[in-house]
């Protein structure tokens, strides 16, 4: 079954990009990468610009809101996801627990919807 | 108290129903079967299920099913694998009627096969059932609140009475937790070798909440779920036997039940255990609880609850606690589970050794985390009392008092409040 593992953190506590802290990160998310492709568990992922380039839009009343940032203010922020093809929520946790971003910030595991038996139907 | 039967089961049966001539060795068969056997047929049918909501109304068909036919033929020589068996195709009509036919042909199939191959006695799946329930992605009142249900067996209302919850808050609670190991896809597994000791450890410190609900509920229901629990952990000790954790958990509820009768004086009010009459203890209960905690020691894999038993059995030696390593243990214990109430029970040894004034200082570092719970407060009143600090003792008195959960703890701190000396 899919599982998509948000990646939440605090832009505060992320490591830096061009410090060393900030390549080894880069380096984890690799090897990371290259053990889901080679474990033909993963789906997709993709890492997100930052939260302050995020446009958020709702429709009132028929016509389209948009709004400059996102709608919560939290500390956590979303930064990228990965999707994963595993067989239940134990391989999946155990995946997560390779995310970089785990040891600093929150990672949310939640089943994807199968949705081929309405298909089907 | 464990294995209550459904409802539908209950109540007096007709005296000579014509139409049903079994009518009464149904209905006790029926019960035998419920208080015995349901949650191995739960974890039998989960086996093949995979759905315990689903598992939970096949049964209850099935009983049904049991109720009517039984009533007529006679009870069955193999009542559980008649159950198990009547369940698996009441399974299979609901798989037919679904609108999922394609994805479910296989599961059907499966299900038919469990249905023919039902072998006799059902094979005992309770361990894996076990692991589900207090799977760490649930909540921890959640994994209580399974392990009841379809463990023990107990219904809806009488958990939710036990935890001082509105029935259908508990009902929702259940059916949340069903819901999300069916959806987010918790397998019903023995976990892997990597993860045995941590989800043991989980499936124990369950088994412990229940007990200790049972001790902090006190007054009625509470006998029935420590009971519960020594059935529980005597269950998984016998699943899987020589597992010294599992003998530890045992051993510590062993030890500390065994002084029930003891702990309360007739107007229920809480005894200190140096107070206790000890012919009250049950020494029968003591004498396993030890035996079963050197077994676990001589296996020589140390873990939280074997030196929780340890420290149950320091208490209770025949000249005193052994205070000296009542601490040692303590000591061990901190190095595995950190934790602020371990720290504060350490301070307690502490001050039996004479260090009041440091047990003291250990304590009130511990003041943030702990500001809401009872023996926090209990345990520094003691330690401001050992130091003759009165005002102050009578101060963390009255908030130990204000957040204790019985009458008994209550009255015992009113009582040592009211034997302070007045300045």
């Amino acid at each position: 079954m899919k599982y998509i593992a948000l990646i939440y953190s605090d832009p505060a506590r992320e490591p830096k990009p061009g410090t060393p802290e900030g390549d080894a990160d880069m380096q984890a998310y690799f090897t990371l990468n290259d053990s889901l492709i080679e474990a033909g568990v993963l789906v997709g992922g993709e890492a997100l610009e930052g939260v302050e380039t995020a446009t958020s839009l709702r429709i009132k009343a028929g016509k389209v809101e948009t709004m400059d940032g996102p709608f919560a203010e939290t500390k956590e922020l979303l930064g990228g996801f990965y999707i994963i093809d595993v067989p239940d929520l134990d391989s999946a946790l155990k995946y997560a627990a390779m995310i970089p971003a785990a040891a600093h910030g929150t990672i949310e595991l939640r089943p994807v919807m199968d949705l081929s038996a309405m298909m089907e139907g | 108290m464990q294995g209550q039967g459904p409802d539908s089961t209950a109540g007096p049966a007709p005296p000579q129903d014509k139409a049903a001539p079994f009518a009464t060795q149904t209905r006790s068969a029926l019960e035998a079967v419920m208080r015995g056997d349901r949650g191995r047929l739960i974890a039998a049918l989960t086996r093949q299920i995979s759905d315990l909501h689903l598992a939970e109304d096949v049964l209850q068909e099935a009983l049904a099913s049991a109720l009517a036919h039984w009533g007529r033929a006679g009870v069955p020589d193999h009542p559980q694998g008649w159950l198990l068996r009547v369940a698996y195709r009441k399974a299979i009509d609901r798989f037919r009627q679904s609108a999922r036919h394609g994805k479910q042909a296989a599961d059907i199939a499966l299900l038919a096969q469990a249905e023919a191959e039902a072998p006799q006695p059902i094979p005992d799946e309770r361990l894996r059932l076990m692991f589900t329930c207090c799977h760490p992605a649930l909540d921890q009142k959640s994994q209580v609140a399974l392990t009841l249900r379809l463990l023990g067996g107990l219904t809806t209302a009488q958990i939710a009475r036990a935890f001082l919850d509105r029935e259908t808050t508990m009902g929702q609670r259940l059916s949340r937790a069903k819901t999300k190991i069916a959806v987010a896809g918790i397998r019903f597994n023995i976990p892997e070798a990597q993860d045995w000791d941590a989800r043991l450890n989980a499936v124990l410190t369950v088994i412990y909440l229940i007990f200790t609900a049972g001790h902090g509920a006190g007054e009625s229901h509470g006998k029935d779920l420590s009971d519960e629990a020594i059935w529980l952990a005597g269950l998984v000790n016998h699943l899987r036997p020589d597992q010294p954790e599992v003998m530890g958990c045992l051993a510590l509820l062993l030890l500390t039940h065994a002084r029930a009768a003891a702990r309360k004086d007739a107007q229920g009010v809480t005894i200190a255990l140096g107070a206790q009459d000890r012919s009250l203890w049950d020494a029968t209960m003591l004498a396993e609880g030890l035996a079963l905690l050197d077994a676990a020691i001589k296996r020589h894999r140390p873990g939280p609850f074997q030196i929780k038993a340890a420290i149950a059995a320091c208490h209770i030696g025949p000249e005193g606690p052994d205070w000296p390593q009542i601490l040692a243990l303590y000591d061990s214990l901190l190095r595995m589970e950190p934790t602020s109430v371990i720290r504060l029970n350490r301070a307690v040894a502490l001050a039996e050794l004479g260090q009041a004034e440091a047990a003291l200082i250990e304590v009130q570092g511990l003041a943030a985390e702990l500001a809401e719970y009872q023996p926090f407060h209990a345990t520094k009143a003691d330690l401001l009392r050992r130091l003759g600090r009165w005002d102050a003792a009578r101060a963390a008195y009255d908030r130990a008092i204000a957040l204790s959960p019985s009458f008994a703890d209550a009255a015992f701190l009113t009582k040592r409040r009211a034997a302070l000396p007045q300045n």
